[in-house]
């Protein structure tokens, strides 16, 4: 992560978690009251991302990252509680920014509005917090070579800036 | 009187779900080439192609173009002549159901705006115009919502310049900024009251994004849009908000009569992948 620079392309390979407005309102709380979280924040990515039902014989549906911005008033906290690495679109605030350096994590873009062309990076898809959620639940996601732009780095350089 | 069933207007609705969110409109497709074939930016480069690429895949593989399927919105132009058996809005209702099920769209509608809750596929936003004849056309826009976000309205004074509302619709490009998935277009409305300036907004993501002259709109209008979209491209936010000169594809603008005590000008922006589909029964 440390050897990352704003700007940087690759490819992901690995395990990621997807989490957007109310997963994000919910882990908060929880950390917030020091209750067991139903995944481990710790070193986990997490991408900002509500999918479509996976049609038949397919492993996911369109799965586009979402505006990130909407997530920072949470990003702080989960950082503390050792999330590393967000992936999105957009600006963050400066608060998020300032987290984001303190803590050494890194906000990644991915393309925006090509959730149909970024399914096929993800090789497993499961649910596995909070499905009363439907299409906010919290999946994990197991992805391969998933294209990646560094938006800001551990050292709070933003792409946008 | 002409008589059409509910059921054909359900069956019909279905498939303008699947439609719009599995095949990028022509319009937009060819705007997007367009803006590859002149744009130099490296970056901006890569994603337009991406972007392409996107839309060729959800046609061929049957997904939706964005996993943001939207907040379905249904303009339903209703001729005089013509004679509905059963509830229109139902129909319209059950049709997007029916559509979002088959298609596997997402389901992001929260019956409850303040209680929120388990997410469904309905109720639509429906807009109903009476027209003269005896067809039924219905168009769909499932609006996605990191870009309807983005909306704003202003009432200005009936005597403000005209430089006044160019700079708020450029401000309010510059403000989405890189969030809401740019190349953007551009809806404007100009005049009516509140409401119904941001409607006209919004009808105007339905009009066809190639520029060309000779579209119904008055020549003013016309000279308007021209100049928001170059000055709107000159801000260099481009692709994903990386720069590069294709931060709009389109600029369109439609008015309405006012009031002399008001000038009421809305704007309501689409992400790169607008998307509608239009019958006609």
């Amino acid at each position: 992560m440390q050897n990352l620079k704003v700007g940087d392309k690759f490819f992901l390979t690995g395990t990621i978690y997807t989490a957007r407005d109310q997963a994000h309102r919910r882990l908060f709380e929880d950390i917030k009251k020091g209750k067991k979280l139903p995944i481990d924040l710790k070193g986990t990515i997490i991408y900002y991302c509500g999918p479509t039902p996976a049609p038949k014989a397919k492993i996911i549906g369109s799965c586009g990252p979402t505006t990130s911005s909407r997530m920072d008033e949470f990003t702080p906290l989960l950082l503390k509680a050792g999330l590393k690495g967000m992936i999105g679109k957009g600006r963050r605030s400066k608060e998020a920014i300032r987290a984001i350096k303190k803590y050494k994590a890194v906000y990644f873009l991915t393309y925006a509005g090509c959730g149909a062309l970024l399914a096929k990076y993800v090789r497993k898809a499961q649910p596995v917090a909070y499905q009363d959620l439907g299409p906010e639940a919290i999946y994990k996601l197991e992805v391969k070579d998933f294209p990646v732009i560094v938006g800001i780095d551990t050292k709070g350089r933003s792409i946008y800036e | 009187m002409r008589k059409i069933s509910a059921a054909r207007i359900s069956r019909a609705v279905s498939d303008l779900c699947i439609q719009a969110n599995m095949v990028l409109r022509n319009d937009v497709l060819n705007a997007l080439k367009n803006a590859l074939k002149k744009e130099k930016n490296k970056c901006a480069r890569d994603i337009l192609e991406k972007i392409i690429e996107n839309a060729a895949v959800a046609r061929k593989e049957s997904l939706a173009i964005c996993q943001d399927t939207g907040l379905p919105t249904v303009f339903v132009e209703l001729a005089e002549d013509v004679k509905i058996i059963g509830s229109l809005k139902q129909a319209i209702n059950k049709g997007i159901e029916a559509g979002y099920k088959k298609g596997f769209l997402r389901s992001s509608i929260v019956k409850d705006p303040l209680g929120r809750g388990k997410a469904g596929y309905q109720p639509a936003i429906i807009h109903i115009d009476l027209v003269k004849g005896n067809k039924l056309s219905l168009t769909v826009l499932p609006k996605g919502f990191g870009c309807e976000n983005k909306t704003q309205l202003r009432m200005f004074k009936p005597t403000a310049r005209i430089e006044e509302i160019k700079k708020f619709i450029i401000e309010a490009v510059k403000d989405a900024g890189a969030d809401a998935c740019p190349p953007y277009v551009v809806g404007v409305g100009i005049g009516g009251a509140a409401d119904y300036a941001v409607f006209l907004a919004k009808k105007a993501l339905l009009r066809k994004v190639a520029q060309s002259p000779s579209r119904p709109v008055a020549r003013e209008i016309y000279k308007l849009e021209q100049e928001l979209l170059k000055k709107i491209n000159n801000l260099n936010i481009g692709p994903m908000g990386l720069g590069g000169k294709t931060t709009a594809l389109a600029v369109n603008i439609e008015t309405y009569a006012t009031h002399i005590a008001g000038l009421p000008v809305a704007v309501n922006i689409s992400c790169h992948a607008l998307r509608s589909a239009s019958c006609k029964i």
